[in-house]
């Protein structure tokens, strides 16, 4: 069990990174906490793969340091590092039993057999794969392989971390949710640091308490799932998370908590901070509702998306989404909007520029 | 009522008539060869099981048995573990994947029995790089003309160079496609080279070295043209293999009746031994 520091990591598959562009990973300044449940969010690409084999030493970095506790693994392999890594499609020892994969990782460490045996008796019945203990495990399904491979990182009581690449990418939908709320109970129950990486915005809020959220190798926001929602801090987490995402609206600022959108004045959460670049406002559509004033709107589109409806509505040249519980007007109808102004915030070139506002 | 559509056996007419000429005719040819004597003008006398008893008591055919299995044994036993060990050292990526490949595949595009008169040149005492190397060089008596186990050697370590790379390349294609997360799994599991071989490797391969095993046993208990090539079956009998008996038989003595014979326990022999050795090897997969 081990606090987790990654200090000014950079990495680039390049053997001469010159620009920004060529490295995968700029600059990551990160502590995990120990024993907390962490997710690592953000599309294909974005280097959440890469900072996790960084984690796990299946990578070295380019540049920086990373610590267990106070001791630096940078250059430790990862069998050194006692860490657990599940990974994107199971992976079995196909000729070994259920137990003897299990076993596996404690055998290579020399744990004497009465040991493997309750450690392996232990997981199993967490897992709930005791019935399945001397099964060859090329025959289980592929949730059931998942849990095996889960298992064998679960099953080292010395792991200072387990972490999770897209666990869930081969596992049938209705299985997925099961498979999910049982890592968060094991995660309840073993008290180990966990990362999970994943490109899905639902897998992430419902797993972590904290979860990372990356674009293009650089961190953009760090907070729970209610602070992601309510306040992202950069539009890209804004559009990322919540379905659909946040509108994000061109805008002239007008001084102090005001500013125009279409030529309409909005209220904002808080006075904006700084000068120059370009702004942009944002409003999650939860928060955008049709009134009998405020800024005219057509309506393009209707969608049903089950408990509610989510409208778009044309205003000038911007489409404003909007969710409404109630009746959905109908399409070309006026209509008008307005937006809940602590919840309406201005971004500067992509980054947070209001100030929360003091209640 | 019956609901078959009859016209069906239409469409498999055309493979059938395929079969029946390229596969059936001929095999029934020899049937037809095998009891019976003739002398020739088309005249057949009905023999029965004659030749096959005859055959199957003989001490030479027997021999020639005899050889044939332990030539195949030891070829399997060299070129199936050199062959995974040499994919094992292969590398995975990079520009050295195609020159590799490349190198590994050339033996096996030379014609058979240039192989046979390559290696015949190559070692004669006389002239042969490899007899001049070994009589005058190292000075170890080695004639093939002369000596049954330089003879035995040399076909072996023909047969070695010719077919390894079936094996290295069938192997191979078993190693490159394990993905990487395996790998890494071994690591944080903290397998060692061994086990990485013995738990992901070598069960990975199992499927295509059940062919290479197939293939080669197939070919080396079917081999003609090389060793006849190299040595022509001698010194005396010694590297007489099957198929080598078979056509001394067959077209040195003329005996048809006997080698349809012999040509059919061949064929029998070599199809229960490819059909027991397959079962065994894929009996786990289907429990």
């Amino acid at each position: 069990m081990a606090r987790i520091t990654l200090s000014d990591l950079k990495h680039s598959y390049f053997p001469n990174p010159q620009t920004p562009e060529d490295y995968a990973l700029k600059d990551i300044d990160l502590s995990w906490r120990d024993g907390g449940a962490y997710a690592l969010l953000g599309p294909s690409g974005c280097g959440k793969s890469t900072l996790l084999n960084i984690i796990s030493g299946l990578l070295v970095p380019s540049e920086g340091r990373i610590l267990f506790d106070e001791t630096d693994v940078t250059d430790l392999p990862p069998d050194q590092r006692n860490i657990a890594q599940v990974f994107q499609f199971p992976v079995i020892y196909d000729t070994m039993t259920v137990r003897q994969n299990l076993e596996f990782p404690l055998k290579n460490r020399g744990v004497d057999a009465k040991r493997r045996a309750e450690r392996v008796s232990e997981i199993a019945d967490m897992l709930e794969v005791t019935d399945m203990l001397d099964v060859r495990a090329s025959n289980l399904s592929p949730d059931n392989k998942q849990k095996i491979s889960m298992g064998r990182g679960l099953v080292r009581d010395d792991v200072n971390v387990v972490m999770f690449d897209e666990p869930l990418t081969v596992i049938d939908p209705h299985l997925k949710w099961k498979l999910r709320s049982k890592l968060k109970e094991l995660h309840q129950r073993v008290k180990v640091t966990m990362i999970y990486v994943t490109h899905d915005q639902t897998e992430a809020l419902t797993f972590a308490d904290q979860v990372v959220v990356m674009q293009e190798g650089e961190i953009v926001q760090i907070g729970s799932p209610v602070e992601l929602f309510e306040r992202p801090e950069h539009t890209f987490v804004g559009h990322f998370i919540g379905s659909p995402g946040m509108n994000i609206l061109p805008c002239e600022a007008r001084g102090g908590d005001r500013a125009a959108f279409e030529g309409h004045e909005v209220t904002l959460e808080g006075p904006l901070k700084g000068q120059g670049g370009q702004t942009t406002l944002g409003v999650r559509p939860e928060f955008v509702s049709l009134s009998q004033s405020g800024i005219p709107a057509q309506v393009v589109k209707v969608a049903d998306i089950g408990r509610h409806f989510v409208i778009n509505a044309q205003v000038g040249n911007s489409v404003v989404k909007a969710i409404t519980g109630g009746e959905a007007p109908a399409q070309g109808a006026t209509v008008h909007l307005s937006f809940q102004p602590d919840q309406t915030r201005i971004y500067r070139d992509g980054r947070i520029a209001t100030e929360r506002r003091i209640a | 009522m019956k609901t078959e559509y009859q016209k069906a056996w239409f469409f498999v007419l055309p493979v059938l008539i395929l079969v029946a000429f390229n596969a059936l005719m001929p095999i029934m040819t020899v049937v037809n060869y095998s009891v019976q004597e003739t002398f020739g003008d088309n005249l057949f006398f009905w023999q029965g099981l004659d030749w096959f008893e005859q055959i199957l008591r003989s001490d030479r055919f027997q021999a020639a048995l005899g050889r044939q299995f332990l030539f195949t044994a030891i070829i399997l036993a060299i070129e199936v573990p050199l062959g995974v060990v040499i994919a094992l050292s292969m590398p995975r990526k990079g520009i050295w994947v195609p020159v590799c490949l490349v190198l590994m595949a050339l033996p096996m595009l030379i014609p058979w029995n240039v192989v046979g008169a390559m290696w015949n040149i190559f070692t004669l005492p006389s002239i042969g790089l490899l007899g001049y190397f070994m009589n005058d060089v190292l000075g170890v008596n080695y004639d093939m003309t002369q000596s049954p186990f330089a003879a035995w050697a040399t076909v072996i370590v023909m047969d070695v160079w010719h077919w390894t790379s079936l094996v290295v390349l069938l192997a191979y294609a078993g190693l490159v496609s394990i993905p990487d997360a395996y790998y890494q799994a071994a690591k944080i599991d903290g397998a060692s080279p061994w086990s990485v071989f013995r738990y992901i490797q070598l069960p990975k391969m199992k499927t295509v070295l059940t062919i290479a095993i197939l293939l080669r046993f197939m070919d080396s208990f079917n081999i003609y043209t090389e060793p006849f090539v190299l040595t022509g079956g001698g010194p005396g009998n010694s590297t007489t293999l099957l198929s080598i008996d078979l056509v001394k038989i067959a077209l040195g003595q003329f005996d048809l009746g006997p080698a349809a014979a012999m040509s059919l326990i061949y064929f029998a022999i070599t199809l229960l031994v490819s059909w027991l050795f397959y079962t065994l090897m894929t009996k786990d997969d289907q429990s």
